[in-house]
């Protein structure tokens, strides 16, 4: 019992730890790839501690909601986080909760946080939230339809049965898990606000959406929401490798050092999928905000074919 | 993770990709982009006939499969771009219905095409994979075909139909290579076909549009 509690709270902490390095990294290979030398990976870390240090201003007309919602959005989504296989497969709480409750729980943290976007009353703040909620209610049908096909092709929900059928089973090569893995890779730009979406690194009023919700916060709340925003893309790089590159991840009630090896492999695979994430930034334009609507319509229709492919392949 | 069915999973990666390069064609509203998928689809279209050669132990098939790589992969694609360069033909194609509803209907075409080639799977569930997912491209094509007011678009679905009807073929043994070969000179014969009739039309009309050539009602004299 101990044993588990240990092995799961070092899971929570190593997604935290992690999570910075992830948004350095991808800063990091940006920068090279463009011929800038760019911060150091680790330049992350000092931003926060730094906004933890400085006083947190809060606009005169904020309610109390505005104060709790990093809290509530920091919360949730470290909660989704520890659900997700990161380097051992089975870990306690992966038990107590499945795919569609870390879907559940990431919408809980975006409701939290439009409603503080929407709470201070300011334009900005109302433009990103509309947009916010645009992206998303297109962003979440396509992530159920992914999330209905690989449970249909696991007969399970829970993420840690879907990544030991990926990696016991004789899966084959199955066009339905590269539509799945196409289109979640879709929902991940989109629901992280990465290049084609939402850029990141600009505060043109024009363009950002999630920049603008978070548009009045500052000091340690602004903090938290920088660090849960890191958080969730770590989330989703997680759960991409754990599905469809499970190799490597240590299996239920595996000895210490084997632990050890799925630690360093899920370092080197997250790693590997922050670079591939920023390559593939620098090479896309970002699109105007009404052609996002038609970028998300292709990932559902790309988790639906998969699902209508796997009922002619699963007939075999 | 690969098991023994890997020569068939194969297979069926490069029919299924075809199929959501027919969903790319019908989801692209520029011009370029439009031919570089159609290079795509004719590129997926030979891997997979190269794969039925491997599996088969066929030559003239790996025939088939440098015919497919060269002419709809490499020299169409190169041919429709040049058309769109020295027409100067308008970049973006106009759809009749949305993205939206064309993705809806392209969805239901792959459902019906599966369950059309139902009675097929009790015979072979092999053919039955095969020839839904062909009969698939094929709808998607006329379905571009369809949506699509832009005269090189339509073309663009045309060749995808082509493309959809050789991969059925593959799918049966013993495809005589005299008939592929005769296709492949009859898409360019139309390819150059296709070329005098845009310069007429875009000559005339200033444009590309096949919905001028409704309110058209022939030469005042």
């Amino acid at each position: 019992m101990i044993q588990s509690l240990l092995a799961q709270g070092f899971q929570m902490m190593l997604v935290l730890a992690v999570a910075p390095l992830v948004i350095g990294i991808i800063r990091k290979v940006k920068a090279r790839l463009s011929r800038r030398i760019g911060p150091s990976i680790f330049q992350p870390y000092r931003d926060l501690i730094r906004l933890a240090r400085k006083d947190t201003v809060v606009a005169h007309n904020a309610s109390w909601l505005f104060l709790v919602a990093p809290y509530i959005v920091f919360a949730a989504i470290w909660v989704a986080a520890a659900l997700v296989p990161t380097y051992a497969l089975g870990l306690i709480f992966s038990w107590s909760a499945d795919i569609i409750v870390i879907v559940g729980l990431l919408a809980l943290a975006r409701f939290f946080l439009a409603l503080a976007g929407l709470d201070v009353g300011t334009a900005f703040g109302g433009i990103g939230t509309s947009r916010e909620m645009m992206i998303s209610s297109l962003a979440e049908p396509a992530m159920l339809m992914i999330v209905f096909t690989l449970s249909l092709l696991a007969q399970s929900t829970q993420l840690s049965s879907i990544a030991h059928y990926m990696m016991t089973a004789d899966v084959g090569l199955r066009v339905s898990c590269g539509l799945a893995l196409l289109g979640l890779v879709m929902v991940t730009i989109a629901e992280n606000g990465r290049v084609p979406v939402d850029n990141p690194a600009t505060h043109l009023e024009l363009t950002m959406v999630h920049e603008a919700m978070i548009l009045e916060y500052s000091g340690r709340h602004l903090a938290l929401i920088e660090l849960a925003a890191a958080l969730k893309l770590t989330l989703y790089l997680s759960m991409l490798t754990c599905v469809f590159l499970p190799w490597g991840i240590a299996l239920n009630g595996a000895k210490l050092p084997v632990l050890g090896l799925g630690v360093l492999i899920y370092l080197i695979k997250i790693t590997v999928a922050s670079a591939v994430l920023a390559a593939f930034e620098v090479t896309v334009a970002k699109m105007r905000v009404f052609r996002v609507v038609d970028f998300l319509n292709f990932a559902l229709m790309l988790g639906l074919l998969a699902t209508l492919l796997l009922f002619v392949s699963r007939s075999i | 993770m690969l098991g023994q069915s890997f020569p068939f999973d194969m297979a069926h990666m490069l029919a299924g990709g075809m199929v959501t390069v027919s969903f790319m064609l019908l989801f692209q509203d520029r011009l370029i982009a439009l031919i570089w998928f159609l290079a795509l689809h004719a590129l997926a279209l030979a891997l997979a006939l190269a794969w039925q050669a491997h599996r088969q132990a066929a030559d003239d098939l790996y025939v088939a499969a440098a015919l497919a790589l060269v002419v709809k992969a490499i020299l169409i694609p190169m041919g429709l771009r040049w058309l769109v360069r020295h027409l100067q033909i308008e970049r973006t194609v106009e759809a009749v219905v949305g993205v939206g509803m064309a993705m809806l209907f392209g969805i239901g075409l792959v459902a019906l095409s599966v369950m059309v080639m139902l009675p097929a799977a009790t015979h072979s569930p092999l053919m039955w994979e095969d020839l839904s997912f062909a009969l698939a491209v094929v709808m998607l094509g006329l379905l571009i075909m369809i949506t699509r007011r832009n005269a090189m678009a339509q073309i663009i679905g045309l060749l995808s139909v082509d493309n959809g009807v050789t991969l059925a073929v593959v799918g049966i043994r013993g495809m005589p290579l005299v008939i592929d070969l005769g296709v492949a000179c009859l898409l360019v014969a139309a390819m150059v076909v296709f070329a005098i009739y845009f310069k007429h039309i875009h000559q005339r009309f200033d444009s590309v549009d096949v919905h001028v050539l409704d309110r058209f009602r022939g030469e005042e004299s």
